[in-house]
């Protein structure tokens, strides 16, 4: 048992008059901290492509084509499983329904995977529908190194872990395969309004 | 955040293994490199703790704490002596 | 060294605040009482836990900034934006407990035995750890020849000034301060970055078998250590520990 730290609250542990926005266990800041497992990739734009392979038709853009698809600006909150989360984000970045297509991709999933190793898993279904993208701005300006620019995940529905920075390739499968915090005990799906952080939660 | 160290793990190593192990050799299991836990890069900035090669930047541990209880992967790691 | 000790389990003990000593304007020492501590080497740190009402919980490491044998005390910076520092230095009363675990580490310790020439650079509280060091090397009669080199910010910033001070007139050890971002008036001291000019004018020579030990904030230990490196020192014989952050003093 552990006693209580008199006095001792934490980081503005509050929802900031937020309720209804903040998922369960989350408090709201304003700056944006820097999670990272691993030193930053810093990739030069000439060196950098994206790629999606699997069970789709493999295909690869260079940083100039990739930046040439239609983009789209994106404003949403973000919630981090370190219980963090951050109010009306503003992100531009490329559908993953333009990356995908338009095929039916019902009951399939997506590895994702990154400079420096890191992947995560996903359902098709989530990623599809308007409800993730590839961004490489952020408020407006280039997506910096250690928010994961070139070029990251934004998939704002699910923890932000799920958001994988840097990322490079997406892997489409007919089955499902844990990402790199999933294979530890953290939640293989990340729904932040569920609470789901470990897997049974 | 930059990188600390292993002398930043020393409790939560000390915790695992139930003794000191700053002053241990790790052998990466990629590269084969030796070197003391005092001079692994450690990223405690994320959902879990993780220690990598200084060498060639390699997982050579993971730590993910969950109720109370750590959940260790030492794949990463060939060899450690005291 | 003896493995008596180190087949101990470690666990959180809840520990008093027996008294506070401001250092700076920021930084504040808590003498802290724990039962049954074994005893801790020079340069080795404590975990502190802090718990809030709700069970939300914040580990941070914090150097033993006493000698063997004395009263167990840490230093502390408070960092305006951080979660924990501004709690030990603000808020945290004598007769207030604390969980803490420790002593832990082994790496980054110095004794007696070690021997020298002893190079210790600091950058910041990064002093915390050497200056434990400093004082072992005193209650110990050592005479190994030291040399500190001390980065802060601005004169204001220096913690341990005046038993710093002292150790430099009485005790052979050479002490040298490096204002990096403002200078007091009348300074003739050194002003900067610890960087390659400077270290080759005070650094003991590669020569002499030094051995170093670097602290202080990540970009800074990375950044002397590897000038160190540059200058003939073999890496095992520069010792480096990392407090995080990505500024310099
Ligand atoms: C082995 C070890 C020994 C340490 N000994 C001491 C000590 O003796 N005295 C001491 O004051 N601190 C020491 N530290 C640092 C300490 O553990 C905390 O990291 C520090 O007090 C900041 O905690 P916080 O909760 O206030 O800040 P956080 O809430 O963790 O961080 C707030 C902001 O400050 C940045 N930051 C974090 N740490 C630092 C840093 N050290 N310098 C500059 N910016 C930083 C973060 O990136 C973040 O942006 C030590 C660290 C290690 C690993
Ligand atoms: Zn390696």
């Amino acid at each position: 048992m552990s006693s209580v730290s008199r006095g001792f609250r934490g980081r503005r542990r509050d929802v900031g008059g937020e309720e209804g926005r903040v998922p369960p266990g989350q408090y709201v800041t304003q700056d944006f901290p820097v999670l990272s497992a691993g030193p930053t990739p810093h990739t030069p734009h000439d060196q950098w492509s994206f790629s999606v392979e699997g069970a789709i038709t493999p295909r690869t853009w260079t940083w100039e084509e990739f930046r040439s698809l239609p983009s789209e600006t994106v404003t949403a909150d973000i919630h981090c499983v370190t219980r963090w989360s951050k109010l009306d984000t503003v992100w531009e970045g490329v559908s993953l329904d333009t990356l995908l297509g338009q095929a039916d991709r019902g009951g399939m999933f997506v590895m994702a995977h990154c400079d420096g190793g890191y992947t995560t898993n996903l359902p098709a279904q989530d990623v599809l529908g308007g409800q993730a993208w590839v961004a490489f701005g952020y408020g407006g300006q280039p997506l910096p190194p250690e928010h994961g620019g070139p070029a990251r995940l934004l998939v704002p529905h699910l923890y932000f872990w799920k958001s994988a920075k840097w990322v490079r390739r997406l892997l489409l499968l007919d089955h499902d395969m844990p990402g790199f915090w999933e294979t530890y005990g953290y939640h293989n799906y990340g729904d932040p309004w569920r609470e789901q952080r470990y897997s049974g939660d | 955040m930059d990188a600390l160290d292993g002398n930043a793990i020393a409790g939560l190593l000390h915790n695992v293994f139930s003794s000191e192990m700053t002053t241990a050799t790790g052998t990466c299991a990629t590269c084969g490199s030796a070197s003391v836990v005092g001079e692994l890069m450690v990223y405690l900035q994320a959902p879990g703790t993780v220690v990598r090669c200084p060498v060639c930047g390699n997982i050579m541990m993971v730590f993910v704490r969950r109720k109370g209880m750590t959940c260790v992967d030492l794949t990463g790691l060939a060899h450690m002596a005291a | 060294m003896a493995r008596a000790a180190v087949q101990r389990r470690l666990t959180w003990q809840l520990a008093t605040v027996d008294a506070v000593t401001d250092e700076t304007p920021r930084v504040r020492t808590l003498t802290v009482g724990v039962p049954g501590w074994p005893g801790h080497q020079a340069g080795q740190h404590l975990d502190i836990r802090l718990t809030a009402e709700d069970g939300y919980q914040a580990e941070r490491e914090y150097s033993v900034a006493s000698a063997p044998g004395e009263p167990v005390a840490i230093t502390v910076e408070r960092l305006d934006d951080g979660e924990v520092s501004p709690y030990l230095t603000q808020e945290l009363q004598a007769g207030d407990e604390i969980e803490v675990r420790g002593p832990v580490g082994g790496y980054f310790v110095w004794r007696p035995e070690d021997g020298g020439p002893l190079l210790l650079i600091a950058g910041g509280s990064g002093i915390v750890p050497l200056r434990a060091m400093l004082r072992h090397r005193q209650q110990t009669g050592s005479t190994v020849p030291t040399r500190l080199i001390y980065s802060a910010r601005t004169r204001q910033d220096v913690i341990y000034s005046a038993e710093l001070m002292e150790l430099q007139q009485g005790d052979g050890v050479d002490v040298v301060l490096t204002l990096t971002r403002e200078q007091p008036p009348g300074w003739d001291g050194h002003t900067g970055r610890v960087d390659a000019e400077l270290l080759r004018e005070l650094a003991w020579p590669a020569g002499q078998d030094p051995l170093a030990y670097v602290c202080g904030p990540t970009a800074f230990a990375e950044a002397v250590s590897a000038t160190l490196v540059g200058l003939g020192y073999p890496p095992q014989r520069v010792r480096i520990e990392r407090f995080g952050g990505t500024g310099g003093p």
